[in-house]
């Protein structure tokens, strides 16, 4: 029974937290430490009760009014202060009317915008949303960038105060901010998933940002942009099992064991990102969730569909140029026109520089150099990607391409 | 809530690049008129800045500003707005975010000195 109603409890946190962090945000005038202390105050209420009680009908409903009680209290203690006499004195005291779960306000979408304000630095926006839309405590977040407890607490620290001091905002902004602010946030959540998609003790990352691009989604279901996020996310975890060997190698897309994907998330990734694209405004996110979903709906990777990702590619430099876009481009054409194809568009790249320090741009000219058949050149190329790789799991897979077969 | 508008140089503004930037009369017409830009002014020079210090009850003068920094100050508003995204736009539509930079300082609160 209590290990049950834990599970529920924790299921509640999960979903729950940062509702209940929003409505709070608003509910004490903008007091984001009061709130986060009033929310995880009722958590630790139904902790406490409810394994007897057993869980209420309305959870959510019965966290917030628990955490509004908790924030009346604690409002009416600091009473002494005369600024926050008059703050309370212009509020309704009296116990709040017990609302449903229904009737609670979403405004999670309002905390996202809020944490994502283009104002705060990257490091400051990512370190708020995990705190406040996540639910991570400080010591979570700063095991996960690798940061000590006490850098990250004054991250969060400053991201709040200037949140309260600088005057940003608490809402969705207007339509005519929206194609500046949307892509924050959504850039925000990727580079969660990001961070926790190359390390696996980091998976939950994963898994957070779904959940937010889900949440995104449900609130702004008119934003293909966001589709696209969650469909690309959807679309790369569901590989995940088998991007890794047993002995901790990494594991090319056409060497992967295409079983250990997992099928039913690649296909509501890939619903997800057609019915995105069917708006008509195919943005980046849409484009790259429709290039995975070509490598992940392939049967077998001699049967991916290259020609459609050579035109998703070159839409993709189109809209939103960069080298890196141009080296997937070329080894897409790699593999529909062939090696020496390839090769011209990767020297273009090459002979522009930006890429030179980047070892996936002298492992793929190596890799067509050798697919040419002209192996000297290609071992030159493997020795500088060699060089330049970031990880030991990467070194490995480059040693390996060096040694002769 | 009030901000302090600094209206700054920038020493790697390249002259061409605020084609199209909106005229400061305007501006100062249009935010004006909306009860938004409550004062302000150009400033001279840094050259011709004095900066002041009492140390040990002594009054200390330096010929200049209080620091060497290629970017200067040119002027200052004082503006009135409801958030941070007004700031923002308001600030956006200055000629000197086109042809310089412009820092948003907002005040503390009146009831918090």
């Amino acid at each position: 029974m209590t290990a049950q109603v834990k599970d529920r409890i924790a299921g509640i946190y999960a979903d729950g937290w940062s509702r209940i962090v929003a409505t709070m945000i608003r509910f004490t005038g903008g007091d984001w430490d009061l709130a986060e202390e009033c929310a995880q105050d009722a958590f630790t209420k139904a902790l406490q009760r409810w394994p007897e009680s057993g869980v209420p009908d309305q959870p959510l409903a019965w966290l917030t009014t628990t955490a509004r009680h908790r924030a009346i209290d604690r409002m009416r203690r600091a009473s002494n202060e005369a600024a926050k006499l008059r703050e309370v004195a212009a509020m309704d005291l009296e116990p709040p009317p017990y609302l449903s779960d229904g009737e609670i306000p979403d405004e999670r979408l309002e905390l996202m915008f809020t944490c994502c304000h283009p104002s705060l630095n990257l490091d400051a926006q990512v370190a708020l949303t995990l705190r406040s839309l996540v639910g991570m405590s400080t010591a979570e977040i700063a095991r996960a960038f690798l940061v000590p407890e006490r850098t990250m607490g004054q991250r969060i620290f400053r991201a709040k105060q200037k949140v309260a001091h600088a005057g940003i905002p608490f809402r969705v902004p207007p339509g005519h901010l929206l194609p500046d602010r949307l892509p924050a946030v959504l850039h925000v959540v990727y580079l969660l998933f990001n961070e926790g998609y190359g390390d696996p003790q980091k998976a939950r990352l994963c898994r957070e940002a779904i959940r937010l691009a889900r949440v995104v989604t449900k609130l702004m279901p008119d934003e293909p942009e966001a589709q696209g996020l969650l469909a690309l996310m959807l679309l790369h975890d569901a590989r995940r099992p088998a991007r890794v060997d047993p002995a901790g190698d990494l594991v090319t897309l056409d060497e992967q064991d295409r079983t250990l994907w997992d099928q039913a998330q690649i296909a509501e990734g890939a619903t997800i990102c057609e019915r995105a694209l069917r708006q008509g405004r195919a943005g980046p996110f849409q484009l790259q969730a429709a290039i995975a979903a070509c490598h992940a709906t392939a049967p077998v990777a001699a049967q991916t569909d290259w020609p459609q990702i050579v035109g998703l590619y070159a839409h993709l430099a189109r809209i939103a140029p960069s080298p890196i876009v141009e080296l997937n481009r070329a080894v897409a054409i790699g593999m529909v026109s062939g090696p020496e194809a390839a090769l011209r568009l990767v020297e273009t790249i090459a002979e522009s520089g930006q890429l030179n320090d980047y070892y996936l741009l002298h492992a793929t000219r190596a890799d067509l150099l050798r697919r040419a058949g002209r192996a000297e050149d290609a071992a030159d190329h493997y020795r500088s990607a060699l060089d330049l790789a970031p990880s030991e799991a990467e070194r490995r897979f480059l040693r390996n391409r060096l040694r002769p077969h | 809530m009030k901000y302090l508008m600094l209206v700054c140089t920038d020493p790697n503004y390249t002259p061409g690049q605020d084609d199209g930037a909106p005229d400061v009369e305007d501006w100062v017409e249009e935010m004006d008129g909306k009860g938004i830009r409550l004062m302000g002014n150009r400033t001279r020079p840094a050259s011709d800045a004095t900066t002041v210090r009492v140390r040990n009850r002594e009054v200390l003068l330096t010929d200049g500003p209080y620091a060497e920094t290629k970017d200067q100050i040119a002027g200052f508003d004082i503006l009135e707005c409801a958030d941070l995204d007004e700031a923002i736009d308001v600030a956006s539509k200055h000629p000197m975010a086109w042809a310089g930079m412009i820092e948003l300082r907002p005040f503390w609160p009146d009831d918090e000195d």
